[in-house]
């Protein structure tokens, strides 16, 4: 594995001895079976109980693996057909939102996505996941097309947050999120978005007001990152591991808050160990999602969808 | 040590004025644009605007509303609302009762109704001394709800903007509030009442990419400053420094956000004009 976090370095040191061990067994014609079906329980075990007793950090870690699966992979995994669609109309297509159509269990979708590259020269051609004003444009013309066809759309969300540079502010970075938030809370047509990675402040909300909010176990949502809500608070960037603590950022922190809906389980050791794994679970979550919903007339959908976003938040 | 005490220094140091130091705090101030000394009541008298190089200064909620309503008419919403410490932040606490103390406000948004020459609006107008005018659970609520009476009452609503964004020690929550204002803005629109969204100085971050963008109107106040991702930040990501008058309410008007810049003495009457125009009864 090219890159490991330093919490993982243990686990993956012990599997690469077993590995060491089996291809030493099989070379040598030797039954070491016995040891090997030891050291297998003790690296489950380390993973059981490192994987159990993560810190937020760490969480953040796991949540922008590089490694760690993105919508593309997600939509190879469980979207047949896709035919990816380009383009705001209005200024041009922004390759850190991918869109498109496609068939989900034989059902037509719309599907949208943050997306990140897995090395240097993917992330540069994607800017990290970081949309301009045109992806959020985007993003919503294909929410319109989905409306007008009666698709149901799926979004995955894994996103630093918004950019901030020049252009996306002279074209209107506040206005394409916030046209996004207000549309979607209005959209006829069922909505499920899944955090897959980390889902950084209104980058990620601009895909999330939806019926059905579910994130990964080791995904992450908050509203800025640790590290720019630790420069902001503390003027002091390294505190990044304390601030993730403070923002209650994790999965299992949002559910309790009342903002998600589902936590959806990921293999053990993380989504990016296991692709297949990963994919199927977040399948069978959207699956049972989007048949729940379409129980529901359009009416039923739209005013639900009003009355959850209008519970959050707490008052003294 | 003993020698720098002698030694000249390159510079002079000048003992403060003892005198200046008497002047009653408050009787005149710097403009900080044109460094003009005003007396503070002809600077009142004058919407806190300088004369001298028109610079606005910052208001406070109840002033900008005194500054609009017909006198006597604002009713207050929800003046009793009060943010809690929801994810048990250190210090939050702490920061409200200061940001309380200062404002005399529970929260950032002052909201209710009121008549503008005679037409019923509901208004809400942010603070900037209060923690920044960040949004969080309480001041997306009051908005929220301020939004849910003018739909009620089939009046509009005029909101005058000013935050840092999303309140950071609300976490989660505060960037739901902009799911949730805008939401209830979809459901104005959809009831057909106008939204004016008056932007001032400094409109930032997650009120930007909510609410303060999704007027049928949008205003905004001289020079104020109104962006997505505030300057120091960008400045930061790209290593080069801004042009001058970069995410101004000039800029934001060029670049096709704004509909008018509207200087501060003339509001209420162009929010009068555009009130009547859009009025029902007429």
């Amino acid at each position: 594995m090219p890159s490991s976090l330093e919490f993982e370095r243990p686990i993956i040191e012990l599997e690469n001895k077993i590995d060491e061990l089996k291809s030493f067994a099989e070379e040598k014609d030797i039954d070491l079976s016995n040891e090997i079906n030891k050291l297998e329980n003790r690296a489950e075990e380390l993973k059981k109980s490192t994987y159990s007793n993560l810190i937020p950090w760490q969480k953040v870690l796991i949540a922008r693996h590089p490694e760690r699966p993105n919508a593309l992979d997600y939509i190879k995994l469980l979207i047949n057909d896709f035919m990816e669609l380009h383009g705001d109309r209005l200024y041009g297509d922004d390759p850190a939102v991918v869109g498109g159509i496609g068939r989900f269990e034989g059902r037509p979708v719309t599907v949208i996505g943050n997306i990140k590259g897995k090395d240097t020269k993917q992330n540069v051609a994607r800017n990290f996941g970081m949309a301009h004003p045109e992806g959020y444009r985007k993003a919503l013309r294909l929410m319109k097309q989905a409306e007008k066809f009666n698709r149901p759309v799926i979004c995955f969300v894994d996103t630093p947050g918004a950019y901030c540079g020049m252009g996306a502010e002279e074209r209107g970075q506040g206005e394409a999120i916030a046209r996004d938030l207000m549309e979607m809370s209005a959209l006829k047509t069922p909505l499920v978005t899944v955090v897959i990675g980390e889902g950084g402040s209104g980058g990620a909300l601009a895909f999330s007001v939806a019926d059905r909010i579910l994130m990964q176990e080791h995904s992450v949502f908050s509203v800025s990152s640790p590290e720019a809500c630790a420069s902001i608070l503390w003027k002091d960037g390294t505190m990044a591991r304390e601030a993730a603590e403070a923002l209650r950022l994790t999965a299992q922190d949002l559910l309790e808050l009342g903002v998600l809906d589902n936590v959806i389980k990921e293999p053990l050791g993380g989504a990016h160990r296991e692709y297949n794994v990963a994919a199927k679970l977040v399948g069978q979550e959207i699956s049972t999602q989007l048949n729940e919903l379409q129980q529901y007339s359009i009416e039923t959908i739209l005013d639900n969808r009003y009355k959850k976003f209008r519970a959050i938040g707490k008052i003294g | 040590m003993v020698l720098e005490f002698f030694r000249k220094q390159k510079y002079v140091t000048v003992k403060a004025d003892k005198e200046r130091r008497d002047i009653p705090e408050g009787l005149w101030v710097k403009c900080s644009r044109c460094s003009e000394i005003i007396y503070t009541k002809e600077l009142d008298k004058n919407y806190k605007i300088c004369q001298k190089c028109n610079f606005h200064f910052r208001l406070g909620a109840r002033e900008r509303i005194e500054m609009l309503a017909d006198a006597g008419s604002f009713v207050e919403y929800d003046s009793k609302l009060k943010s809690g410490n929801p994810l048990e932040f250190n210090g939050y606490d702490e920061k409200l009762a200061k940001a309380q103390e200062i404002t005399g406000m529970n929260e950032a948004v002052l909201t209710g109704e009121a008549l503008i020459n005679g037409r019923h609006v509901v208004l809400a107008a942010m603070d900037s001394r209060f923690i920044m005018a960040s949004m969080g659970s309480v001041v997306g609520e009051k908005i929220t709800r301020a939004i849910e009476n003018a739909v009620e009452k089939q009046y509009p609503i005029i909101i005058f903007a000013t935050s840092g964004g999303a309140r950071m020690q609300e976490g989660i929550l505060s960037l739901m509030q902009m799911a949730k204002t805008s939401s209830a803005l979809a459901k104005l629109d959809q009831a057909g009442l106008l939204f004016i969204s008056v932007l001032t100085d400094p409109t930032t971050g997650g009120v930007t990419a909510s609410f303060a963008s999704l007027g049928d109107i949008v205003i905004a106040e001289p020079s104020a400053l109104i962006g997505f991702t505030g300057p120091r930040v960008i400045e930061q990501t790209i290593k080069q420094k801004l042009p001058e008058g970069f995410q101004r309410a000039e800029f934001m008007r060029q670049h096709g956000f704004v509909d008018m810049i509207v200087t501060r003495d003339k509001m209420k009457q162009t929010l009068a004009n555009i009130l009547s125009l859009h009025a029902k009864e007429d």
